[in-house]
């Protein structure tokens, strides 16, 4: 089949500007980034349907392959649709973001870099064991002894206050 | 048999309940199981030692066996054989287990905790070790070999509430896993090259599969780490003495008759084929005599009763790794019998280690003392199993022991290399450190030290039953040998004879073993008379083999090694995975269309028409100023240039449908954009934009480039005609429409279709939770209970001064003129917020756009149109009441709420893709109706239409949660913010504000 170049082309720019918006930090860009790969993806499906042809609507008169291929065109009117619910869905986690932190930014997980920075030190491998020769000990004092399960408890941070 | 094996495992499931019922005598009921079992395979003994131990399931005489299918695809078949083998171990298993079940009864407290699931582990464990030596296939075999390992490290951690049980279970469970997925690998290798995973069958053609050479000897050489680790060899015995953090009845069980049994088992079980293979001797005995003696050397140190016999046990595992795997008959039977006499006593000895913990409070032999005097009968009880143990006559455990002697002598005898010599000797220092260790621990642990008497609470008569049947055991078996030899003998026949006729018997004369005994015994009566030097000495020399600390080194190493990774790989930032992705995405099919020849296109054309080059233009103008926007606005603006362009190009391509719904989305989408990011600074960075810039634009273009690549090779590629070249005879025959496209939707291709509202629904309920956060905020204010111009639009406040002053000034005074309002709820927007013109244009239309919309959707079938472009459109006319009369109007404007339209859609799809069931046709069938109706005439109805007119719902009802969250609920948000009037409420919202952006941000 008859390859398009121009589709190809407004295909390629459109994937190139939404790949680079959507590597920004703001969120705004990110989205924006999204909306233009759907449509660059919408291109390629309508570019793979062949030659541009006649709408859709039958008649007896026109032959089959007369017809723009209407495969695609089902296929990309789905695509429109669900864009648009996920583009809104998206505006919806920006303002949320916004509410929440004034941010509209990527943020950087705080917690992956926690366990980046981390030590391999763990209490449960690397702590001291006491040297216990009896299993009758009382449970109280069980619980007490360095090492017990609960002894560590009290440093957890309470349950954290859930958000508005 | 298997009976046996369902019972103990549906026992142990209903367990707890017993618990719960009966308290810590439930010990009792479940120990029958094991008890009755071991009876049933008392009785039916003979069947299982009949002549013919290695002959196949199916000729006559050979030992019972029952196979069921299970994944044939995986050789996996649930294979039991029950042959002299497994009977013997299996009466240690179902024996000791139900007396370790009965002493259980009197070793825990009545109201321990968790006494109910600790007691159906045990016997899921004895159950699982009684599969283990009755499975007749490897991967079943594997099987039950990880339900032990699961188990024991339940059972081992059962103390939760300490570290070291805590860390002693998963080191055991560690260290067994590790080997037990070596020993996996090399079942395969070596079910993989005999074809089958049945072991009888492997046994039975041993000897050609030996020929086989490397992979065989390799496969067995990691079914043995397999057994090493189970049985706590070196170098992996350091987590049998961390094991005795388990409860010590489950200790008694576990080193006497299950768990490290299994490596034993796995060892005599492969011994008779194949000792020959070329890993097997080497590994078998060098293993076995190391361990045997760092055991006996390092269980002379301890001052825990419970640890000197873990470390004993560690030794006696080495010994019978060595006597078994020698293979031969001499070492069968010694082996057996050492395994079995090792089982007695070692289960004895830890129950009396239980009494003494549990009645004394200490299991230290440095504060014990006189228990010999307190508690005599369990003084004699340990006394004889000590015996047994450092191989004294007339027990049992000499009785296996000068057997042993007898075939090391004869295995040195025949021997040329001094290799037969060193392992007597071996196996004699080991025997004397065994003695000596036995002595301590009776000392240890009943002398009187010329100390005061431990208190010491009385032993009742039924916690002292268990460990003094097994004594007498021990004593009876000892003096008469003849049943223990009878029932291994048939193991034995397995083994090439070698000329020399062995049998175990009490006295066998004067002979070399004999003198070895005595030897034996000689050196560990000194070694315990000097023990204050030799432990003296012990200090002094560092330990060799501290596998211990390897295996902390190891586990420390592998943290590291991890948080490394961790910190290289998870960086926290979600540019950083992109850009790992798409490189990932952009090399990946480039290298598939460079080395697989992909077709390249042989006609191309530059465009359609000159249009199509202008649309072109203007989408990719519209892309560069998006990427090149420095405000918000003006580059959601570009990127809805592109959309538009979109529009154009769809439309010159022929698809008149995507031309208008491309159209119609855009401008909803506009319009959200607007109001979603309202209260969002106009500039849209908050510092500059990354360093990055170059390395984005690059991977974008060659993403790009890549794509077009994959799009032109993927349409060289096509040879077939399109399927869609049949859909216009489809659409018009079959879906009684003449626009393709819709009947492709809501017909031909309605799954498709059906799908996708669904997601539509979710991503309007998601949108309206996320802004809702509580609900879906479906309640609805009625404009009558509000105010005239009382709803702000959250703008900025107009200065008091100036030309909007003075419009706002003007438009109170219209806005008060009371006469007809254009919009039911205008007149609630404060004056300065509207737009006369706007309401008249927006009453103007309204009505006319809904109308609209609904013969797009009913002329869709036929027409450019259908369920999503009159969704959308009049999703269009609910935006422009809303944007030209403020909340309430949107509000009035949708007497059903947006929740009620998305479900009341997906019902309407759901039913007519269903109903055509029900009338005996097919999910999603549709009909064809042609009738005459007054004014309309002749009528012809597609039953498809119902299914769009869901689609038109779900659409609508997006398009208005979409409103309603985005605008109304932010209105409403930023007024509460902006209210002048009620500071506590602003306060409070502000603060709400600050928390949780702290959260956030921290």
């Amino acid at each position: 089949m008859s390859v398009n170049i121009t589709l190809l082309v407004v295909m390629a720019a459109l994937f190139a500007g939404g790949i680079y918006l959507l590597l920004e930090r703001s969120l705004t860009r990110v989205l924006l980034g999204l909306i233009l790969l759907a449509n660059g993806a919408n291109i390629l499906l309508l570019s793979a349907g062949g030659r541009a042809g006649v709408a859709p609507l039958y008649s007896e008169e026109i032959a089959a392959d007369a017809y723009s291929d209407p495969l695609p065109q089902a296929l990309i009117l789905t695509a429109i649709v669900i864009s648009f619910a996920v583009t809104a869905f998206m505006l919806g986690i920006i303002y949320r973001s916004w509410v929440l932190g004034r941010r509209d930014e990527v943020q950087d997980d705080m917690e992956d870099r926690r366990v980046a920075s981390q030590g391999s030190f763990d209490a449960e491998d690397d702590a001291d064991v006491p040297e216990e020769t009896t299993e009758f000990t009382p449970l109280e004092e069980a619980e007490e002894a360095p090492g017990s399960q609960n002894a560590g408890v009290l440093d957890l941070p309470s349950e954290p206050k859930e958000p508005r | 048999m298997l009976i046996v094996l369902i019972a103990l495992f549906a026992v142990a499931f209903v367990a707890p309940l017993i618990f719960r019922r009966l308290g810590r005598s439930a010990f009792y009921v479940i120990g029958a199981v094991p008890g009755a079992a071991f009876v049933w395979l008392v009785i039916t003994f003979d069947q299982y030692t009949g002549e013919g131990q290695s002959l196949l399931e199916g000729q006559p005489n050979a030992p019972p066996s029952i196979a069921f299918q299970w994944i044939p695809g995986l050789n996996l078949e649930l294979a039991f054989r029950m042959d002299a083998l497994a009977a013997i171990l299996s009466i240690l298993i179902l024996g000791i287990g139900a007396l370790v079940l009965f002493y259980c009864a009197r070793y825990f407290k009545q109201d321990e905790p968790n006494i109910g699931p600790f007691g159906a582990q045990l016997l899921a464990f004895a159950g699982a070790m009684f599969g283990l030596v009755t499975a007749d296939n490897m991967i079943l075999l594997f099987i039950f070999w990880e339900l032990t390992t699961v188990l024991s490290y339940l059972l081992i951690g059962y103390s939760r509430h300490r570290l070291a049980a805590r860390r002693a279970a998963l080191q055991a469970l560690i260290v067994t896993t590790f080997g037990g997925l070596t020993m996996l690998v090399g079942m395969i290798m070596l079910g993989q090259t005999a074809g089958t995973y049945r072991i009888s069958d492997i046994m039975a053609q041993s000897e050609s599969l030996l020929s086989n050479g490397l992979v065989i000897d390799v496969a067995i050489g990691l079914i043995l780490v397999g057994a090493l680790t189970k049985s706590a060899l070196v170098p992996f015995h350091f987590w049998l003495p961390g094991a005795m953090a388990a409860p010590t009845p489950v200790s008694a069980y576990l080193h006497a008759a299950a768990m490290v049994k299994a490596g034993i088992y796995l060892v005599a079980r492969f011994a008779p084929g194949f000792a020959d293979a070329a890993s097997w001797l080497p590994m078998v005995l060098i293993i076995g005599l190391a361990t045997m003696l760092v055991g006996g050397w390092r269980a002379l140190r301890q001052h825990d009763l419970k640890l000197i016999l873990a470390y004993g046990t560690v030794s006696q595992l080495g010994f019978l790794t060595m006597v078994v795997g020698l293979g031969g008959p001499g070492g069968a039977l010694a082996g057996l019998g050492l395994l079995l006499a090792h089982g007695l006593f070692k289960a004895t000895l830890f129950l009396v280690v239980g009494i003494i913990d549990h009645q004394a409070g200490t299991r230290d032999i440095r504060k014990l003392a006189g228990i010999r005097k307190t508690a005599p009968a369990l003084a004699v009880i340990a006394t004889i199993a000590a015996a047994s143990m450092a191989g004294l006559p007339p027990l049992l455990g000499f009785v296996a022991k000068e057997s042993v002697f007898e075939t090391f002598v004869h295995q040195a005898e025949i021997d040329p290399t001094p290799v037969g010599t060193l392992l007597l000797v071996g196996i004699v220092v080991g025997s004397a450190l065994t003695f000596a260790y036995s002595a301590r621990f009776v000392w240890g642990g009943f002398a009187c030290k010329g100390k005061a008497a431990t208190p010491f609470t009385q032993v009742e008569k039924s916690f002292l039953f268990a460990p003094a049947l097994l004594t007498v055991f021990t004593v009876v078996l000892g003096l008469w040998p003849a049943p223990v030899d009878s029932i291994i003998q048939p193991y034995v026949t397995l083994f090439e004879a070698d000329g020399e006729e062995s049998y175990l018997a009490l006295w066998h004369g004067f002979t070399p073993a004999l003198l070895l005994s005595v030897v034996t015994i000689a050196v560990g009566i000194l070694l315990f008379w000097f023990r204050a030097h030799v432990e003296r000495i012990q200090s002094r020399v560092p330990s060799v083999v501290d596998a211990e600390r390897g295996y902390k080194y190891t586990i420390g190493t592998l943290d590291d090694v991890a948080v490394w990774i961790t910190g290289r790989t998870q960086r926290g930032s979600l540019a950083f995975y992109l850009f790992v992705i798409l490189t990932m995405a952009i090399l990946a099919p480039l290298a598939a269309i460079l080395f697989y020849d992909a077709p390249l296109p042989d006609r191309w054309h530059i465009a359609d028409s000159p249009a199509q080059v202008a649309a072109g233009v203007v989408i990719i103008i519209g892309i560069l100023a998006a990427v090149r926007a420095t405000k918000r606005f003006m580059a959601v603006l570009m990127v809805g240039v592109t959309g538009y362009g979109m529009a154009l190009i769809f439309a010159l391509q022929g698809a008149p449908d995507l031309a208008l719904t491309q159209m119609l989305v855009e401008t909803i989408v506009l319009v959200a954009f607007v109001l979603a990011l309202r209260s969002l600074p106009a500039r849209l960075w908050q510092r500059e934009p990354g360093r990055y810039r170059l390395l984005r634009a690059v991977l974008g273009i060659s993403f790009g480039l890549v794509m077009v690549a994959i799009a032109m090779s993927s349409m060289a590629s096509r040879v077939a005609s399109p399927v869609s070249l049949e859909y216009p005879g489809l659409a018009y025959e079959g879906g009684g429409g003449e626009n393709i496209v819709n009947v492709t939707l809501v017909d031909i291709r309605a799954w498709d279709t059906y799908g996708e509202i669904s997601v539509l629904a979710i991503a309007a309920t998601g949108i309206a939770s996320l802004i809702f956060i509580r609900g879906r905020g479906d309640t609805r204010q009625r404009a009558e209970t509000v105010k005239s111009g009382s709803v702000d639009r959250g703008q900025e406040p107009i200065a008091e001064f100036g030309r909007e002053a003075a419009a706002l000034e003007l438009a109170k005074k219209f806005s008060s003129v009371s006469r007809d309002a254009w919009l039911v709820a205008g007149r609630t927007l404060a004056p300065e917020r509207r737009s006369i013109i706007f309401e008249v244009v927006t009453r103007l239309l309204f009505h006319s756009i809904i109308i609209f919309s609904i013969y797009l959707l009913l002329a869709g079938h036929n027409l450019p149109g259908g369920g999503f472009a009159g969704g959308l459109l009049a999703g269009l006319a609910l935006t422009v009441r809303y944007l030209a009369g403020g909340r309430f109007e949107l509000a009035e404007a949708s007497p059903v709420s947006a929740g009620v339209l998305l479900g009341a859609g997906m019902a309407t799809t759901s039913l007519s893709a269903l109903i055509p069931l029900l009338l005996g046709g097919q999910i999603l069938q549709t009909a064809i109706l042609e009738f005459w109706l007054p004014v309309f005439g002749d009528v012809k109805f597609v039953t498809s239409t119902i299914f769009d007119i869901g689609v038109y719902l779900v659409v609508v009802g997006l398009v208005l949660d979409v409103l309603r969250s985005l605008g109304s609920e932010i209105d409403e948000r930023s007024e509460g913010l902006s209210a002048k009037n009620d500071p506590s409420e602003m306060k409070l919202q502000q603060q709400e504000h600050t928390e949780t952006g702290e959260g956030v941000a921290r």
